[in-house]
């Protein structure tokens, strides 16, 4: 005891050790094994891993057509559910942080986060019983001459677009939150009208907080192959790909080399992300 | 402050040695093993050296059972189907059992060794056998193993050199089920799923898994003989293309493959799906909850199984292994486990047990010419199983690579 009141570097040290070794070893580490495991080669037959370093994952990943077309579509519906939850979740949040009541307001922060008490597993299966032929989008839209989309992409972007709205609406409701009512006040008093004000002030201000929420948005619809798997019908997304080679062909090396594009885009993004400032409003 | 270069570079041969490391132990769950592995075959691999039980002792208190769904029912599917409870009163071993959906989800997850015994069919066991991952099966031990049908026994997919790898189960064909109220008149043939399978547009269903690629090669084989398929598990590469092209028009009309078999009941109830591949077991669940389907066997034949009883080399509970791999060759239970899951039995004496007396006729059960016909699941390897030597053949890993594609 005497020891670490004396030694404040060895306090520090001890109090730090656990969470590091953590990060780096049961976090970093994992993604380090999996980026050496893409290095290897899987026998066909056995299945078995061949500890011999070839680039021949990277290679088949990109002469085989298919993967392009893969990776271009997850890629494709990771920014359309982006969109979609830009779009739903901006006069949600507006109509939360600046019209609402704050009795209203508490109430509707709990109502947007309550779906995240629920199982997404549960929530994905509700939508396949909504889309299915005689479920409920077909009962409401046959009365329109429309139908159920039936289950394909556009299920698939629907159903992410519900299940992360709620990543998206927080952080545009801090961000409108911290905007000060003056800002309102004094842009009226410029002779500015509400479409103007919203246009030149309000998205400006907030836009690190679109580009906040869209890096979970955008991460999650990313690495998702659940809610393609249950309402995505044919359609698979890089989740799938990696899924179905770790989980069926026991390719785990193939299955490695084709998780580092989600990684190298996300980067990507996150490197785009920060030039906005909008790491700070996380 | 300056960063000087000496310390860059101490960073750097970190970084290296971490690497290193890692590459030592890495995220591998299988071993090393590679015998046989670059010239595989049931004639052409020597299995690795795994030690066979000699001699039985007492139970270990449990067994882990990998198993087919419908092979291992505890009354949890259904109260009145339970064959599992019996077999944990008689040996004193709880049985923990795990439902697969494709013979690669059950490759995988014998090389975690965590399951005792698996229910593999022709296209898992030789790899298992060849990879080191199921012990050769002492058939002295097992009582009930002299009542087996003969031509299930010493077969090339379940048996190495003379030495048996497992206990056989039971064999079947893959059906065709059809939603009765749309699809009519009733299908005779598996052009219904392919060439027609227009009609069925974007309510088609296909298994998910890239041995189904062998429907199409033996749709093919009766539809376009000039492309020479004498079985479909052993396709050049001009027959694969063939096959693909097949498939990829199916996808137009596919609404989605299916893996999971409650995920299949679930489209045929809800009118999702109205045709495609199904196994009786799945029509007979799905016909008791109330869906209007009918599934039979086309006038083609089809693909099938044979499956296999084997043990885990890596097993802890080898005597309840036993007792269970023993267990379910019974008459008794072979007869439960047939008729729930609508195929043959392994063990003939099964028949005097069913409840249908015709059941045993419906099912070929002692047929072995009908149990020829059936294209069994086999593992597609280099050298063609045909018997061709003058072409390589497409393995497994075209194959998986083709069924990606397919599903682009």
């Amino acid at each position: 005891m005497s020891l670490i009141s004396r030694r404040p570097g060895l306090r520090v040290g001890l109090l730090l050790t656990p969470p590091m070794l953590w990060l780096g070893v049961a976090y970093l580490g994992a993604l380090a094994a999996l980026l050496v495991t893409s290095l290897w080669a899987q026998n066909d037959f056995t299945g078995n891993i061949e500890r011999t370093w070839t680039l021949d994952n990277f290679r088949d990943l990109f002469t085989i057509e298919v993967y392009r077309t893969i990776t271009l579509r997850t890629i494709g519906i990771a920014t359309l559910v982006t969109v979609v939850d830009a779009l739903l979740a901006f006069p949600i949040a507006l109509f939360m942080a600046k019209v609402a009541s704050p009795r209203y307001q508490r109430l509707l922060v709990i109502a947007v986060l309550m779906p995240l008490w629920a199982s997404y597993l549960v929530k994905a299966y509700a939508w396949r019983g909504m889309l299915s032929s005689n479920g409920l989008v077909e009962s409401i839209a046959s009365p329109f001459g429309l139908g159920t989309p039936g289950y394909g992409l556009l299920a698939t972007t629907m159903t992410l677009a519900y299940l992360w709205l709620p990543y998206m609406i927080l952080p545009i409701y801090a961000g409108l939150e911290r905007l000060p009512n003056s800002l309102f006040e004094a842009s009226a008093d410029l002779g500015a009208g509400s479409w103007t004000t919203l246009r030149r002030v309000v998205l400006p201000m907030v836009f690190p907080a679109f580009v906040a929420g869209s890096i979970f948005t955008f991460s999650l619809s990313m690495g998702d192959y659940i809610a393609v798997k249950i309402v995505g019908g044919t359609s698979q997304l890089l989740g799938n790909v990696v899924y179905d080679n770790q989980g069926a062909a026991n390719n785990l090396p193939f299955a490695a080399a084709m998780a580092t594009i989600p990684i190298v885009v996300m980067l990507a993004y996150l490197a785009a992300a920060r030039r906005t400032g909008a790491l700070e409003q996380l | 402050m300056r960063r000087t270069p000496s310390r860059g570079i101490t960073v750097v041969a970190g970084a290296a040695v971490l690497l290193l490391g890692m590459a030592a132990c890495g995220t591998d769950s299988g071993d090393d093993d590679k015998s046989g592995g670059d010239n595989p075959g049931s004639e052409g691999f020597t299995p690795p050296d795994v030690p066979m039980l000699e001699s039985l002792g007492d139970p270990e208190g449990q067994v882990n059972i990998l198993a087919w769904p419908g092979y291992a029912e505890d009354g949890s599917t259904d109260e009145t189907v339970d064959w599992v409870t019996p077999f944990e009163e008689a040996s004193g071993c709880q049985a923990n059992v795990k439902p697969f959906g494709t013979s690669d989800e059950a490759v995988q997850l014998m090389k975690t060794g965590e399951y005792d015994v698996v229910s593999a069919s022709g296209d898992a066991t030789l790899r298992l056998i060849a990879a080191g991952d199921v012990a050769p099966v002492n058939t002295d031990l097992i009582e009930n193993y002299a009542d087996i049908s003969p031509f299930l026994k010493d077969q090339g997919y379940n048996s190495v050199d003379g030495q048996m790898y497992g206990v056989p189960h039971g064999w079947g064909a893959n059906l065709l089920m059809y939603d009765t109220e749309t699809v009519s008149p009733a299908p005779t043939s598996w052009a219904a799923v392919f060439d027609d399978a227009s009609q069925y547009a974007g309510k088609v269903t296909a298994y998910d898994s890239p041995i189904y690629i062998a429907d199409a090669a033996l749709y093919l084989m009766n539809t376009q003989p000039d492309l020479g398929i004498k079985d479909p598990y052993a396709l050049d590469e001009d027959q694969l293309a063939a096959a693909v092209e097949v498939l990829k028009a199916q996808k137009e009309n596919v609404s989605e493959y299916w893996s999971d078999y409650l995920k299949e009941i679930q489209a045929f109830k809800q009118g999702d799906t109205v045709i495609g591949t199904t196994w009786q077991v799945i029509a007979s669940l799905a016909q008791s909850e109330g869906a209007p389907v009918e599934a039979f066997l086309p006038d083609e034949g089809s693909t099938g199984w044979s499956d296999t009883w084997m043990i885990s080399s890596k097993s802890k509970n080898p005597n309840c292994a036993y007792a269970w791999m023993d267990y379910i060759a019974s008459p008794d239970a072979q007869a439960q486990v047939a008729e729930w899951f609508g195929e043959a039995p392994a063990n003939p004496k099964a028949c005097d047990s069913v409840t249908d007396d015709t059941f045993c006729e419906t099912y070929h059960v002692s047929d072995a010419d009908y149990a020829a016909q059936i294209h069994y699941w086999t593992t597609p390897i280099e050298q063609c199983l045909d018997g061709r030597t003058d072409v390589k053949c497409t393995d497994y890993g075209d194959w998986t690579t083709a069924w990606t594609e397919i599903k682009g």
